[in-house]
């Protein structure tokens, strides 16, 4: 199968390992990412006021460009996936924004949100099958007990991202096991990191980075798992005890395609 | 802008009806940054409903906001108190020379870790 990507402007940079193993990771389970030409920054948080047309257009562009090669777009990073998916959701469910990107955007064809928005987690879990990756892992992590964190971004608002159950998701858990480790579930796994406000305000991110990671130690977890460049930053940045791994970077590591982690 | 006028704005761009709220305060109580804010969600909610909007929109409760959509998540009324954060954040960095975070001050908060996507999610927060 072929689907459309969109990594973002992280992956090019700070999170280059995000991107890296992603592909490796698709390679062998036999997914074609192609990805998407000239796209832009998605400017890493949705904006939830109805008159904000501009700070959109860089997800209808890569929206589009998947609908007319009629693929998914695949996303990984968390930040990208919320904003896309929020900002389809809003072209599907408001006309007027609809109508003014169009009038924008000027394209042969109007986008009407017709692409679907995958996120990596579930291009595995419903194209690829936890089954079949369990057929393929090494017994790399046998021995690992793994806290997910999924943070906010992945989750809500539930309504519009529809991963999983936004209270109580198992996707990640059901991953980790699939991938020979042992899943430990931490009752912060879908509290925020501090997000963003680390730049404003340090100690605030702090205090909600190391209750996560003081959880998930006690908990029994050797090392926390990802989808987001600015979860990790904030989790590593505020404890340096517990080390936190991307996702693709894990599951390369399952799949006997990396060298340690 | 008079008071209706803004308040009228508010709701208008957030899409909130703030008169499905019945203050059950379950958004505060589920807020990460509930201790760090002058003014809680569900204050935000009934003030901007009320037309109490001025000392919303000085207050530095704006930037502790973490976009997390907990409150959104579970509001038993589904009111989504952070849009009306929001809504109430743009109308003060929408304002001539508003901005929260000037882009002169951003060099001296990088750090060599630091993603992108921290920089971009937060001058798209806090400024215009
Ligand atoms: S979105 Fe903002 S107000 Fe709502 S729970 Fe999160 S930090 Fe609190
Ligand atoms: S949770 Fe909803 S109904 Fe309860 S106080 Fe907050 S906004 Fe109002």
């Amino acid at each position: 199968m072929k689907v459309s990507y969109y990594p973002g402007c992280t992956l090019k940079t700070k999170a280059k390992d995000l991107d890296f193993y992603l592909r490796k990771c698709a390679g062998v389970l036999g997914v074609e990412v192609e990805e998407i030409e000239n796209w832009q920054c998605c400017g890493g948080v949705f904006t939830t006021a109805s008159d904000e047309i501009a700070t959109k257009l860089s997800s209808v562009r890569a929206l589009s460009e998947a609908r007319d090669k009629g693929q998914k777009l695949l996303t990984v990073c968390s930040a990208c996936h919320n904003v896309i998916k929020q900002t389809n959701y809003q072209i599907k469910n408001d006309a007027d924004f609809a109508a003014r990107a169009n009038n924008y955007m000027q394209q042969d064809v109007p986008y009407e949100g017709e692409a679907e928005v995958v996120h990596f987690l579930e291009l595995l879990r419903d194209e690829i099958g936890f089954d079949a990756i369990r057929e393929k892992v090494t017994d790399a992590l046998k021995d690992k007990k793994i806290a997910a964190y999924y943070g906010c971004l992945l989750l809500r608002p539930g309504k519009v991202m529809q991963l999983d159950d936004a209270e109580n998701p198992s996707i990640m858990e059901e991953l980790i096991e699939a991938m020979g480790a042992t899943p430990v579930v931490s009752p912060y796994r879908n509290e925020c990191c501090g997000g963003y406000v680390v730049l404003d305000d340090a100690k605030s991110a702090e205090k909600k980075s190391t209750a996560i990671t003081e959880n998930a130690k006690t908990m029994g977890a050797d090392m926390i798992v990802t989808a987001c460049p600015l979860c990790k930053y904030n989790l590593e940045k505020h404890d340096q005890s517990i080390p936190v791994v991307y996702v693709t970077e894990l599951l390369a590591e399952a799949l006997g395609i990396k060298e340690g982690v | 802008m008079n008071k209706k006028a803004i308040r009228d704005e508010i709701i208008h761009i957030s899409g909130v009806n703030p008169k499905k709220c019945m203050k059950c305060g379950k958004c505060s109580g589920t807020c990460p940054s509930y201790n760090e804010m002058e003014y809680h969600p569900h204050q935000f909610v009934y003030m901007v409903e009320s037309g109490d909007i001025e000392p919303l929109m000085h207050s530095d409760s704006l930037y502790k906001c973490l976009s997390c959509f907990a409150c959104v998540e579970r509001c038993p009324r589904g009111v989504e108190p952070a849009k009306i954060i929001e809504a109430v954040r743009l109308m003060t960095v929408r304002q001539q020379g508003a901005n929260h975070l000037k882009s002169d001050a951003i060099p001296e908060l990088l750090d060599e870790n630091l993603p992108q996507q921290a920089i971009v999610s937060a001058m798209r927060k806090y400024s215009k």
